[in-house]
């Protein structure tokens, strides 16, 4: 990785200090990777700048109050966990941030445009902002591995057939899956981990900066589990997205989240790094994370 | 005291069953609507059109033609106990001709269609809706009306026709076997006597006879509102897989019902226009 990389010259060279040129060279390679490490780091948080937020939201359906006022924002480069038991709303956020469904009060606010305002012609260009993993993958039974990951590619751009080829082969790459073998494959023959790096591979496809996940890791083995979170983590790191992922596993949470919400009755009732979130003394909190 | 509750909660039921059924009935029309837009804005997806035309028509060819074939057969068989007696039997053309022209070919085939891909329609639909496929394509920022719902109705309009055509002339084919098996009439006899059934009533625009009109009409209605009734309840469905077959069953019936109805206000308001 960039951060060692003076440090790895300095032992190449053998030698701590040194002529001239070796100083010129070593600050050379320090400008480089001061450089580098700009262009990963994390846009500063100012106000304004968040790509999904969320203003006091309410949603009910019927009589029934599903969300009392959820607030939050995520920014590029951070993943927000949605931590909660089953039925509390958490994949409904997901919905709301989809606009699959309109809140009856409170703002959904999508790089700044609240989704209230977007008309039913623009909410399809909306969602070519983001790029949904649901929870049992949802891939399109009748296509291909290839078919299912080209299929937003085929929809939105004009690529050529050899771009797109090019396109999906990298970014199965990415999600550590060979090409060659699973290209032609149809979803009913993947096991549920390909299943869910396909998924994901179908997600990043057309480089949404808003990546939502719906339980990514439910129904896998610890191993597969560790694999699909560190494919998370990547997507922050290399492709600095803003990701939402809602999961009531908290190990995988402590893993990939930079922020942690706990959902209880509709409402947040803890908000923080997943580290403070151990060190809350509230019983419920407690008692979720065992 | 518990009798004024109870009547009130019988109250409550019943209202809220109208209203679900307002609602069904109102998301229906509406569907209808997205759908038609659907068929006249881009983007189109020609493909699915090709495939579903595929699957709605050439693979219910052969339902198709068996049912054609029994039924022209049994109707020759059984006009014929009767004609006989009247010493009438070289009308046989006509009335194999007429019934399934204007009313069986379109009928049966609209069933057996709607039995076999009707239901495959709201099954499909039903499975891509349960495991979240349909919301999939919603976030990839393309209408699930257009991309499954336009293509399959397209399809049905434009196959049910074909396959009442072929239904009809396979239908009176059975008619022939049986007159010239059974009845021991000569071929020529026996299609004279469907050529002046088609006479009879007249033609339009001077070549088209007002039976084949009618005959034709009704397939396109028909095979619309397989489609928009198969789909309308795929994308209903809910619950698993055990929704999955409720949202076919419902499918089928439904279809079945609404074509059967259809049929007789659409006679009614055809004879109207083109005879009357």
């Amino acid at each position: 990785m960039i951060p060692g990389k003076p440090v790895d010259v300095d032992d190449r060279d053998g030698i701590g200090g040194g002529t001239e040129r070796q100083e010129a060279l070593r600050a050379e390679v320090r400008e480089e990777a001061r450089r580098e490490l700009e262009s990963h780091a994390l846009p500063a948080r100012e106000e304004g700048a968040a790509t999904v937020e969320l203003r006091d939201v309410w949603l009910s359906f019927g009589d029934h109050e599903v969300l009392r006022g959820i607030s939050f924002d995520v920014r590029r480069g951070e993943t927000l966990c949605i931590l909660g038991g089953s039925g509390v709303g958490k994949s409904t956020i997901l919905r709301l941030i989809l606009r699959l469904l309109t809140p009856s009060r409170g703002e959904v606010l999508i790089e700044g445009r609240d989704i209230a305002s977007v008309s039913r012609d623009d909410v399809l260009e909306l969602r070519e902002r983001m790029g949904m993993v649901f929870q049992g993958s949802a891939l399109f039974d009748s296509l291909t591995v290839f078919d299912n990951v080209a299929f937003p590619l085929y929809e939105h751009t004009a690529k050529s057939e050899d771009e797109v080829l090019d396109r999906v082969c990298e970014v199965l790459s990415f999600v550590d899956l060979d090409p060659d073998e699973v290209l032609d494959l149809l979803p009913a023959e993947l096991s549920g981990g390909m299943r869910k790096r396909v998924a994901i591979a179908r997600a990043i496809v057309h480089e949404p900066p808003i990546l939502l996940f719906d339980e990514p890791t439910s129904g896998l083995d610890p191993i597969t589990t560790r694999t699909i979170d560190g494919l998370i983590q990547k997507l922050r790191r290399e492709l600095a997205v803003c990701a939402v992922v809602v999961t009531h596993d908290i190990k995988s949470a402590s893993r990939i989240a930079t922020e942690a919400a706990l959902l209880r009755d509709g409402g947040i009732i803890f908000k923080g790094t997943p580290e403070d979130m151990f060190a809350v003394e509230e019983p419920y909190v407690q008692s979720f994370l065992g | 005291m518990a009798q004024a509750s109870a009547s009130r909660s019988a109250a409550r039921l019943t209202r809220d069953a109208l209203l679900g059924a307002a609602l069904s009935v109102q998301e229906y029309f509406a569907l209808l609507g997205r759908l038609l837009r659907g068929c006249v804005t881009r983007p189109f997806y020609r493909r699915d059109v090709v495939q579903q035309m595929d699957t709605v028509g050439v693979a219910s060819l052969f339902i198709v033609v068996l049912t054609g074939l029994f039924t022209g057969m049994v109707l020759a068989l059984q006009s014929a106990v009767e004609m006989k007696q009247f010493g009438a039997t070289i009308y046989i053309g006509r009335l194999v001709g007429a019934s399934t022209i204007r009313e069986l070919g379109p009928v049966l085939t609209a069933l057996m269609v709607t039995g076999r891909a009707g239901s495959g329609m709201a099954a499909a639909l039903g499975a891509m809706k349960v495991t979240e496929q349909v919301d999939a394509l919603r976030t990839m920022g393309v209408d699930p009306i257009r991309k499954l719902v336009v293509p399959r109705f397209v399809a049905a309009v434009l196959m049910l026709p074909i396959l009442t055509v072929l239904a009809d002339l396979i239908a009176i084919l059975g008619g022939l076997l049986i007159a010239l098996l059974k009845l021991h009439l000569s071929a020529d006899l026996y299609m004279r006597s469907v050529y002046t059934t088609l006479a009879d009533n007249g033609f339009v625009l001077r070549y088209l006879p007002v039976d084949l009109i009618q005959g034709l009409a009704k397939p396109i209605a028909f095979g619309a509102l397989m489609a928009l009734t198969s789909c309308f309840y795929g994308l209903r469905a809910s619950g698993g897989t055990e929704g999955v077959g409720r949202a076919t069953t419902q499918a089928v019936v439904t279809t079945s019902i609404l074509v059967l109805a259809t049929d007789y206000f659409l006679t009614q308001v055809l004879i109207v226009l083109l005879i009357e």
